[in-house]
């Protein structure tokens, strides 16, 4: 039998593993221990929920769920959460803080992560430029950000910002009327909808998904006939063309809400008015611009070592073959390279948005800020609300790493 | 960094015996009080540049100290956020919270924890303006962004005023008071908002502090005194009567110059109080001198609070509602007899 053979291999005895004694079977073995650890797991579990729950009771505290669907007291400063669930002291619940707290922590994690990708990519192809000045450059933006940390360029971006932006009744046009910045934020044209406005939304997913499969066709045509298409300006084109026609043959239903800045009156109320257009607030584009920067500059060096890693043999090679240097750099370099890059960037974007709960410090109204801190103080239920903020950002952690591992596997060499 | 101490609470949670009845003894044996203070008030909790604390909320932890040791001294603080504060007092962290803390009825009942009813500062919240936005009162405010820190009552203070005289405004929460003192002076806000006490002492630290009002109105009650965990009665009434010793001594005239002499009064009053008649502090568990030890080595009421938040001190707070019952204030000593 072959439980028998590895008895023999593994026990390297042999009368009872000959017999087949069931105590010397590795399978058996094997999966009692596992059983005896899963119950001792659950056990602790148990014992450990049943001890907290005894020991808040002998502190006389208070405990469970219910709390979320009390009335929050507190107002939030306006921001994408705020407004996507247009947050209303008064009828808002504890619930809809802590959706509030999720958005802006997601908004400023995926902002962040994009920015970061790209200038990361450019900055560690910088590293390896030939070009003196690009290179120092680069190395030394990559040995000031990642040398300090991250709550220091909080704290410096944050009041640096502050300090040197005009007050709030002034302003810097950077585009005319319609966007001007600020210490209070930066403020552009806020879009209304109206309605048939969704048939052009639609218009845009479905130039999208004509673009994929245009792009799946003509490969096919190019593997068949080895005649090329120019698929992305093609693209480029319905997506732009699509989406336009529609737009306006429902009537152009949209309307841009401009800014309103009032240089007159009491000086209180000068500045721009608040709730007409849109606003960014300086703490959000502190937060992003910190956790942008500083990830940056990790993703720089990690792109610069995944470059290195393609042996230089790889690119003669390509040219033997006669292609030119941009082929090359995109059907071999980059996608060995991608290779060696994607599991640490994985890493980075995870960190990235952890790091966000630094926000706390500056006014940002992310999860941390205004679930852990503001709720909490009002209500008090820390185990409570430290086990949702938990399961958020594991949620959030899982949700990144899952997807990193099928874009990595995507990327990985396919051997023939 | 600031979840440490809610990490710390869950983890206290899971493990510690609900042990936490006999804070004197456990006291009594550690050998010194730890003592629960803000990160930086002055007049009322701030340190020097040697890191000796010092203010009205320090002299609550000495008075206990004093009372209980015989020394003012034999006490370690813990600088505490406004969010830190209550899930350090309950998880066993510290062993008594005189941290410019509002008393409400949620932080009496729901925490855990139990405020022994002594108020050491009547205070109320204030608005602080900068006196070129020519705002006179706060219902003129409409609109206006306001800074603040989180985790303290005084967010759901502005929010009811702003709400209840129909008026929208920003609100800027940060966690700490340094990082709102410099978004205010920044420019960030129009309205810096806390309890008036705050506000004059946050107020030395902006670049000028001449150039900034606060407004006339108080838009809630916050009557600040020390905590201590419930279920810990002779804890609480220790640091209930190290409070009303201090005040009693102030209304007996009995100060740090002259105790000494006068445990020889013939005011039977005095003599209770200093403990050369009865047996009063027996019944708290400590020796009979502990009022005596109190005010000697920190003073009465009154000598404090003119030591630190007095109108002689930077901060120039008036006596106001603060001042003994006598006098037409709030502050009421029960008998000791």
């Amino acid at each position: 039998m072959a439980q028998s053979d590895i008895a023999d291999q593994t026990s390297g005895s042999g009368s009872s593993a000959e017999k087949g004694s069931i105590l010397y079977d590795p399978k058996v073995r094997g999966l009692f221990f596992q059983i005896v650890l899963l119950a001792a797991l659950i056990a602790w579990v148990l014992w450990v929920r049943r001890n907290t729950l005894d020991n808040l009771e002998a502190q006389g505290q208070a405990m469970g769920f219910d709390f979320l669907a009390g009335t929050s007291g507190f107002q939030i400063l306006t921001t994408l959460g705020t407004w996507v669930f247009d947050y209303q002291v008064g009828s808002s619940t504890y619930w809809d803080v802590f959706l509030i707290g999720i958005v802006n922590t997601f908004a400023v994690a995926f902002l962040g992560i994009i920015v970061a990708t790209v200038l990361g990519f450019v900055m560690g192809v910088f590293r390896l430029s030939s070009n003196f000045i690009l290179r120092g450059f680069a190395t030394v933006y990559v040995e000031i950000f990642r040398n300090i940390p991250l709550l220091l360029w909080l704290f410096i971006l944050y009041f640096a910002v502050l300090r040197n932006l005009p007050d709030k009744r002034d302003k810097v046009a950077i585009w005319g009327e319609s966007v001007g910045l600020n210490i209070t934020g930066l403020y552009a044209p806020f879009p209304i909808t109206y309605e048939g406005f969704w048939m052009s939304a639609v218009a845009v997913l479905v130039a999208v998904v004509l673009w994929i499969i245009l792009g799946a066709v003509m490969k096919k045509r190019q593997e068949v006939t080895g005649q090329q298409f120019p698929t992305f300006w093609v693209g480029l084109g319905m997506l732009v063309a699509i989406p336009t026609i529609v737009f306006y043959s429902t009537g152009a239903p949209l309307e841009w809400e401009y800014p309103v800045f009032t240089e007159e009156g009491p000086v209180l109320r000068r500045g721009y008015q608040a709730g007409i257009g849109m606003v960014i607030v300086p703490e959000m584009i502190a937060v992003w611009a910190a956790l942008t920067l500083y990830t940056a500059a990790f993703i720089a060096e990690i792109v610069r070592a995944g470059i290195l890693a393609v042996p230089h043999g790889q690119s003669e090679a390509a040219g033997a073959l006669g292609l030119r240097p941009q082929p090359t750099l995109n059907l071999v370099v980059i996608p060995q390279a991608l290779r060696v890059i994607i599991p640490p960037l994985t890493s980075q974007y995870l960190n990235l948005t952890k790091n966000s709960s630094l926000a706390v410090a500056i006014a940002y109204p992310e999860l941390v800020s205004v679930f852990a801190g503001t709720a909490l103080n009002q209500v008090g239920r820390a185990l409570e609300m430290v086990f949702m903020m938990m399961m958020v950002y594991l949620f959030f952690s899982i949700a990144t790493a899952l997807f990193m591992n099928w874009f990595n596997s995507r990327m990985r060499l396919v051997e023939r | 960094m600031k979840l440490s101490t809610v990490f710390g609470a869950a983890v206290a949670a899971f493990v510690a015996a609900p042990a936490f009845a006999g804070t004197l003894e456990v006291v009594k044996a550690k050998g010194f009080i730890q003592c629960g203070v803000s990160q930086g008030l002055p007049g009322f909790s701030n340190p020097d540049d040697q890191g000796n604390w010092s203010g009205l909320d320090v002299d609550v932890c000495r008075s206990l100290s004093a009372a209980v040791f015989g020394d003012p001294d034999m006490v370690k603080y813990t600088p505490l956020s406004a969010k830190e504060r209550f899930t350090a007092l309950s998880s066993g962290e510290i062993d008594v919270l005189p941290r410019n803390t509002t008393m409400t009825m949620t932080r009496d009942t729901q925490l855990g924890l139990v405020f022994p009813g002594v108020i050491n500062y009547y205070d109320g919240q204030g608005l602080m303006v900068p006196s070129s936005l020519g705002v006179t009162s706060a219902l003129e405010l409409d609109g206006a962004a306001i800074c603040t820190n989180t985790g303290t009552t005084t967010e759901l203070n502005i929010t009811d005023y702003f709400r209840s005289n129909n008026m929208n405004f920003e609100l800027v929460a940060f966690e700490k008071a340094d990082e709102v003192v410099a978004a205010y002076d920044a420019g960030r806000c129009d309205v810096y908002t806390t309890d008036r006490s705050g506000l004059a002492a946050q107020r030395l630290k902006l670049t000028d502090p001449e150039a900034h009002t606060v407004l006339p109105e108080i838009i809630s009650k916050e009557p600040l005194g020390p905590v201590v965990r419930r279920g810990d009665d002779e804890w609480a009434a220790i640091v209930r009567w190290a409070h009303i010793a201090m005040i009693n001594a102030e209304e007996l005239g009995v100060t740090s110059a002259n105790a000494a002499d006068m445990r020889n009064s013939d005011n039977p009053s005095i003599k209770r109080l200093l403990g050369s008649e009865g047996a009063f502090g027996e019944g708290l568990g400590l020796s009979n001198d502990w009022a005596f030890n109190i005010i000697s080595m920190v003073g009465n009421y009154g000598e404090s609070y003119e030591k630190h938040v007095g109108p002689d001190t930077p901060l120039k707070l008036a006596r106001g509602v603060n001042a003994l019952w006598s006098d037409g204030g709030l502050q009421y000593g029960a008998p000791i007899r």
